[in-house]
């Protein structure tokens, strides 16, 4: 247990930063010579550098977690505050699915899932954690095993299966915080129904753990968790500038700390130095793409596999996304968390995910970021796994069109398996959208 | 000298198609070949004809749309949904909404007033719906094209066809011929479960009344008759539907 401890805390502090200078100065020395043509987008982000230490490492000590620290599986949903103050490392199956994703490694992680008997149908997300807990594979190097599984509902009602699933393969406990959909505004009971099982998971977690949690130390981790949000939305809101000093992909890759390190020191450092960065570059007026012509809204998760590819389509023509509802859903969520009252506000903002919320909800919050940000168009990723995202989007579609004037589009893709996307196709219809701009 | 003033060339999965136009926009000639996967060679080939028979010079400008669009050295690039919502524009010069019905594709586009894309829908990541659909399986029967008019529109009973996949349909047909089924009431069938599936492709836009059809299977007037069906309205089919895009191709570099 100690010699685990200390590799674990040597691994965040020592190897680690070492592992990634070695790292970059190789990168640098394969670059070296090499042409690069033209590029549609505005000068990379320097904090890029730095998301990738603050990401690696925690990978990085996640594999010396287990056996030094209790670990947590948890959903990107799930009131991780409650976690922090005894001291769990936690892994987010979604984020790491992401990792994969961008990786294309997710057919082969699926096809063990498959074969096992889990069908295609399933979100992409779970096909490849329970794939890659399978083939034991993970780009990360090693995922720690999981002494709590801690999962919400405020997301989809997957995540409850899929977890379920990973309980029986680790045997461990699974916590689960179950969220009423919402309809219009959160009713008193249903808050009071997830109030009484924040209660009892607590209790759940103190038991595991064999420690008591200190209400204090919730207060002082929500407040971070509260600057943390705060500084995100800020960061997005640079985007309202024209041009936007980054793209919508951009921000895709630069939400993993608030998913994953939400609550930490680490997680608002890290986006004060990007607001820092955004900031700068809005005042010279650099643009996350070379010639912004035309702003769009995007809807839903990105396609992890093609978002580059997408991007860069996209911005050759001189569009940007300047605006997700994806990325926008950790800044959003966060502004009812109040450090006065940790735990009714953390009831309020996890049962009101936009994930969990109906569609005059998710229709209200898309006109905003069409006005705030000033779009002329959007696409909505219609997912094939994320069927919570993707119904009503027809509708969606309708209104927006209909009430903003603006023109949009449905992209009938996968977040994460790249066998449901056709390249041909969508870039057909990517096309012609931009066309029907000039 | 010659009055060619643009080429249009529309290279998509089952047929290309090559056109040169007037300054009026009028086709002087054009070319249809099934589409080979030697694009670049085909293309060549269609142009040389094209050519030839009209008299253009090498500098007359060049629109390329269709899939195979990007292999081709033309003088403009675009999807087949700008050039079609263009050529279709051209014919009727007010807002419409038009079916375009392809070897691989399906797409309705809403046209607007000023010949723009205002909105459009495609079948997704599979045949069902497109002409393609209706190749397979007449194939299966062993029934020519140019037959199917007459042998559907004397059947009065369609009979029913449940599946929309290509290929589990074709399978449907295939033991409904076993039972006994008349050829005829398959086709019948087979044209309004196509017709349905296109007209809810529709369905997901707003439709102007107005509805015109261009593309291959617009030529097909058993299709016409159950797409207008299932739409609740008549459809005025373009004049050659197959060149619909080519023409449009044209007309964006003309
Ligand atoms: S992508 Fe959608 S379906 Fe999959 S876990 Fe996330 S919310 Fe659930």
């Amino acid at each position: 247990m100690i010699t685990r401890r200390i590799q674990y805390e040597l691994a965040g502090r020592v190897f680690g930063p070492a592992l990634l200078s070695f790292e970059a100065w190789q990168k640098r020395l394969k670059r070296r010579g090499k042409k690069r043509g033209p590029s549609p987008f505005g000068p990379p982000l320097e904090s890029v550098k730095k998301l990738k230490e603050v990401m690696s490492l925690h990978y990085l000590e996640g594999r010396y977690a287990d056996g030094a620290v209790p670990v947590a599986w948890v959903t990107s949903g799930f009131p991780v505050e409650l976690l922090r103050p005894l001291g769990f490392h936690t892994v987010y199956p979604e984020n790491h699915g992401a990792l994969c994703g961008v990786q294309r490694i997710v057919p082969e992680l699926s096809d063990a899932a498959e074969k096992e008997g889990w069908s295609r149908d399933l979100c992409s997300y779970a096909r490849t954690d329970l794939g890659s807990v399978l083939l034991g594979k993970t780009p990360a190097g090693r995922l720690p095993k999981p002494d709590l599984l801690a999962c919400c509902t405020n997301i989809c009602q997957t995540v409850l299966y899929w977890y379920r699933c990973l309980a029986d393969h680790f045997r461990v406990p699974l916590v689960l915080l179950d969220t009423p959909y919402v309809y219009g505004e959160a009713r008193p009971h249903h808050l009071e129904y997830v109030r009484d099982q924040l209660g009892e998971l607590i209790e759940v977690v103190e038991k595991l753990t064999g420690k008591r949690v200190d209400m204090d130390e919730i207060v002082g981790i929500v407040r971070k968790a509260r600057e943390g949000t705060r500084l995100w939305g800020e960061c997005l809101a640079t985007a309202r500038a024209r041009p936007a000093p980054w793209t919508g992909i951009d921000g895709f890759f630069h939400l993993a700390p608030i998913v994953t390190l939400r609550g930490s020191e680490e997680c608002n450092a890290y986006y004060r130095l990007l607001l820092d960065e955004l900031g700068d570059r809005v005042k010279r007026g650099i643009g996350g793409i070379v010639d912004e012509r035309r702003r769009l809204l995007w809807d839903n998760l990105p396609m992890w596999y093609g978002v580059r590819e997408l991007s860069t389509l996209l911005a050759e023509r001189g569009f940007n996304f300047v605006c997700t509802t994806y990325t926008n859903a950790w800044a959003e969520a966060g502004s009812r968390i109040d450090p006065a009252d940790p735990m009714g506000s953390a009831v309020l903002a996890y049962t009101h995910i936009i994930l969990n919320q109906d569609l005059p909800n998710r229709l209200d919050i898309m006109r905003r970021l069409s006005k705030d940000y000033s779009v002329d168009g959007a696409v909505l990723h219609s997912d094939r796994s994320c069927k919570p995202y993707s119904i009503g989007q027809i509708d969606l579609k309708e209104r927006l069109a209909r009430e903003l004037g603006i023109r949009v589009l449905i992209l009938e893709a996968d977040h994460n398996d790249q066998r449901a996307w056709s390249p041909e196709q969508g870039n057909t219809r990517l096309g012609a959208f931009m066309e029907s701009f000039s | 000298m010659s009055d060619a003033v643009a080429i249009g060339v529309d290279c998509g999965s089952t047929t290309t198609k090559a056109v040169a136009i007037d300054s009026g926009g009028r086709i002087l000639y054009s070319v249809v070949e099934r589409s080979h996967p030697r694009i670049e060679e085909q293309t060549e080939r269609c142009l040389a004809l094209l050519r030839e028979r009209t008299g253009a010079a090498a500098s007359v400008p060049i629109g390329a749309t269709g899939y195979g669009r990007k292999r081709i050295a033309a003088s403009r690039v675009l999807t087949e949904i700008t050039c079609h919502a263009r050529g279709a524009f051209f014919h009727t010069g007010k807002a419409c909404t038009l079916v375009d019905m392809g070897g691989q594709d399906t797409k309705v586009i809403r046209v607007g007033p000023g010949g723009d894309v205002q909105d459009f829908a495609m079948n997704d990541k599979c045949a069902a719906g497109t002409g393609r659909f209706l190749e397979v399986i007449l194939a299966r029967l062993e029934v020519p094209l140019d037959e199917i008019a007459q042998r559907a529109a004397g059947e009065a009973r369609p009979v029913s066809i449940s599946s929309t996949c290509t290929v589990f349909a074709e399978s449907e047909v295939i033991s409904l011929v076993a039972q006994g089924e008349p050829v005829a009431g398959i086709l019948a069938g087979l044209h309004r479960s196509l017709a349905s599936r296109v007209a809810s492709l529709a369905g997901s836009m707003a439709a102007d009344a107005d509805v015109r059809m261009s593309g291959g299977v617009a030529k097909n007037a058993t299709m016409v008759e159950a797409l207008g069906r299932a739409l609740g309205r008549p459809i005025g089919v373009l004049p050659d539907p197959q060149l619909v895009g080519a023409l449009g191709a044209a007309l964006w570099v003309r």
